[in-house]
Formats: structure tokens, sequence, C-alpha cells
């Protein structure tokens, strides 16, 4: 075998679109005892660290059609007798990779509780009313550049049971797919100005100051809708995708 | 100077919640939203391959049952082959099986379960070394700030896993049984079950993939 042939035994071309490691120091830590909950359900041993494979690269591909035509219109998508009660509100954003790249044709879901604070489930035992026209989530696909926009009203603050008196800002809890199974994420984003988010334990677990501020979204006043909607923007930034070109190709990206 | 070398953080994870069924399987929250469900059920009446259900309780570090955890798994077709574009394997694409789903435990029992096939294996890393067949999972909840990477593998596959390059890069051979599911009998039904320890005595391997 001459060496040419040698070197191309390595050349096989299944891991293209390898991920970038996960930078851990920008997420909580599993054991996070300020959040009770966390203390048993952390893991104690260490994760084995794993070099992504077809199984971590590859991900569920969705398509715009298994879609409803109002899953990202909150204020419609549950209305029943009227529209929902609350401050009438427009997210949106971009989600892209580390590299900046936008991330297309991607599935984003969002749930949220009330105007009022009180969540549509039925272990939520919190006194604050439900609204009969308010389901409280919904879901979309990015576009070609990595863009996704929902409408909703601007959720509550309400307590919860950690210590006596911990209360959530009000906060709606994001789950992004990606391209592969690797950059899997749930998240929540927090709203601009809100008192509550220096004294909330589950946005403490976060070490990394700048990286909590990257979970907190912007008035986005123009792109609101006059007499009608304010707007938020919110970035959502997921795992890149690494170069492999010392490993099994010879050109890079 | 030195130029410098910018990316972009990854927006930071935050724990999914005790009511992330509202958005993710409404269903389970108590109310009817979407048209379109995602599901528990991976299968189709044409999807190739060999039914088999899995089912498992996670356990928390008393070794009580969790009844709010979301579970997702993504798995290659009977063929080994994933169904998305970067998989390149010379192997059959089964349009019929996308190869995902999720489910929650219950709130009663903690118990999940998936209606699935049982995947080939799949090529390793660079081309090298197949992998036995496998099961990825992903969980998140109320607890877990982060969501968790874990593998189910067959205990009928004793060879294969044996050879496993992953199975293999752990350490300690004890920890290897905590990713192999037990496999039951029911009838007509293969059941495997595979329950998940996230903390103390046989905690499950965990990955950072």
């Amino acid at each position: 075998m001459s060496q040419s042939e040698t070197l191309q035994g390595d050349r096989t071309p299944f891991n293209e679109a390898e991920f970038m490691s996960r930078d851990r120091s920008v997420h909580p830590p599993a054991l996070t005892p300020i959040y009770k909950t966390s203390v048993l359900r952390s893991p104690r041993l260490a994760l084995w660290s794993l070099q992504n494979s077809l199984s971590e690269v590859t991900g569920p591909v969705f398509d715009h059609e298994e879609l409803g035509p109002l899953d990202n219109d909150l204020i419609l998508n549950y209305a029943k007798t009227g529209e929902p009660i609350g401050e009438r509100i427009i997210v949106h954003g971009q989600v892209m990779d580390e590299n900046g790249r936008g991330v297309p044709n991607t599935l984003v879901e969002f749930w949220q509780a009330n105007a009022g604070g009180r969540y549509r489930h039925k272990n939520d035992t919190y006194l604050a009313p439900v609204d009969p026209n308010f389901g409280g989530c919904g879901r979309t696909i990015t576009d070609a550049q990595g863009y996704y926009k929902f409408r909703t009203v601007k959720p509550g603050a309400y307590p919860f049971r950690n210590y006596v008196d911990s209360w959530r800002p009000a906060h709606i809890h994001f789950s992004i797919f990606g391209s592969g199974f690797a950059q899997r994420l749930i998240t929540q984003m927090y709203f601009e100005g809100d008192p509550l988010i220096p004294h909330d334990q589950i946005i403490a677990t976060i070490p990394d100051k700048a990286a909590i501020s990257r979970l907190i979204a912007a008035l986005d006043l123009r792109a609101g809708v006059p007499l009608d909607s304010l707007a938020y923007r919110f970035n959502i930034v997921l795992r890149g995708t690494r170069s492999t070109m010392f490993e099994n190709k010879l050109q890079g990206n | 100077m030195i130029q410098s070398v910018t990316y972009l953080g990854e927006t930071p994870s935050q724990t999914a919640g005790p009511y992330v069924h509202i958005g993710l399987i409404p269903h389970q929250a108590g109310f009817d939203i979407f048209q379109n469900n995602f599901s528990h059920v991976l299968t189709k009446p044409e999807t190739q391959g060999e039914r088999i259900r899995i089912e498992g309780h996670v356990l928390d570090g008393l070794g009580e049952p969790c009844k709010d955890i979301l579970l997702e798994i993504w798995q290659a077709n009977a063929a080994g082959k994933y169904n998305h574009p970067s998989d390149r394997q010379n192997k059959p694409r089964d349009g019929s099986f996308r190869g995902w789903g999720r489910t929650g435990t219950d709130f009663q029992t903690g118990l999940y379960h998936f209606e699935t096939i049982k995947p080939g294996p799949v090529v390793g890393r660079k081309g090298r070394k197949p992998m036995a067949p496998h099961i990825n999972f992903w969980i998140v909840a109320r607890g877990i700030n982060i969501g968790l990477n874990t593998r189910m593998y067959f205990p009928d596959e004793a060879a294969l896993n044996a050879e496993d390059p992953v199975l293999n890069i752990i350490e300690q051979a004890v920890r290897r049984e905590t990713l192999i599911a037990r496999l039951e009998q029911r009838g007509d039904e293969k059941v495997y079950v595979f329950d998940i320890r996230l903390q103390g005595e046989g905690e499950t391997v965990f990955f950072d993939i």
C-alpha cells in the first residue's frame, strides 16, 4: 500500500459537520443547591466526553408543512370566546451558531404562563386564574436565514416553592433543535429591565454574568406594530460547526 | 497586536421546569391545541424493522421515580442509517421513519415508554469501526439545569456491544452495564427496560457530546 493510500484511508466523508465542543463554563453546572430540586437530580460522577459520531451530528428534521397556520400565534391558537388578556407582544430573533451563521429550517418551540403568571397545566395550583383564551404554547420553524417570530402576551411573574419567597421573573421557555442532536437546547428568555432577574435562583445557576445577559431579550420598539403590539428581540446561539480539515478531508469548512 | 479569535457564546441552558409538557406534549399537561402532535410512537404501519417497546423509570438520588421528566430519543433505522442529510452511509433511507420521538414520565407512576423499531448498527466515528445498535437519549426536567445525554444498548447484542467504540471508552466495566437495557418478552412483544439513575448507586453514564 502506498503512503497516499494510507492517508486516504482516514479521509472518509461521514462526519464532515462535527460540532465544536460545548463550553460548559457558560452553562449552569448540574449541582446548584441554590435551586433545591437540582440536589437530588444532578449526577455525582463526571460526564464521559465523546467525540462526535453520526449519532451526535445528525438529528431530527421537521417540515414547515407539519405545523398549523396558527402554531406561532399564541393570541389566536387557543382563542375560544375572545382574545387573551395581557400585554400584546411579538418575540422575534435569529437562531445562529457560534460562527454567526443562521440555522435554517430548525424547529423552535416555546411555552409560558399567562399574563397573571398561571400555567395551563394540571399540576399548577397557583391561585391566579387561567385565561380561557390562552393556551400558552407555540412553535415555528426558522426561515432560510434562521429567523423566527411569534406573537403572544407577556407572561406574569409567579411564585415557586424554592425559598419561601421565591418568584420567577417573567419568562418564556424555549426549546431549539439545531441541525444535530448535539445542539439540542432548552433555555428561558427573560425581559429587559425586570427587577426580579437579580433575585432569581434559577438564573443564578449560571455562573457567568455575561452569559446571563444573553438570556435577556431587549425591547425592540421598531419591530412592534403601532397601536397593536410591542416587540422583544431574542437571538439564540447554538453550538458551531468546527473544521475537520486535518482529520478527514483536506479542505476546511 | 494579536488578532482576536471570537465566536459567539452558546446560549446558556436553563431547566425545562415542571411544566415542560405545556410546550412539548400539551396533551399530558391536560389540553389539546395542535393539530399535529409529536409523540412516543416512532413507527408508521409501513416502517421497516422489528417492533420493540422501550420503557423504564428515571430515578433520583434517593431512588425515587421522577414523575415530570421529558425524554427524547434519536435513532437510526433498521438498516443503521439516520434520516438526516449528513448521513452518507451507503444504506437505504426509510422515508416512513424520522427516528425521533418524545414522551414524559407518567405523573402517577413515573413510567415512560416508546414504541419504535430496533436500529441497525451505524458506522463509527470517521468511518472506522461500527457502533453496536443503540438509541440516543436526551432528558430534561425540573431540577436538571442542562439536558443529559445518554445511550441505550441492547442486551441481545453482546458481541457487538463488546466491540462498541463508545462503550469501550468507559473505563470501568461496571459502568458500561448502566447503558444496557434488560429484555423482557411479554407475549409477542419485546420490551427493553431501561431505567436511568440520575445519581448515586448504579448512576447511569451521561455523556458530554
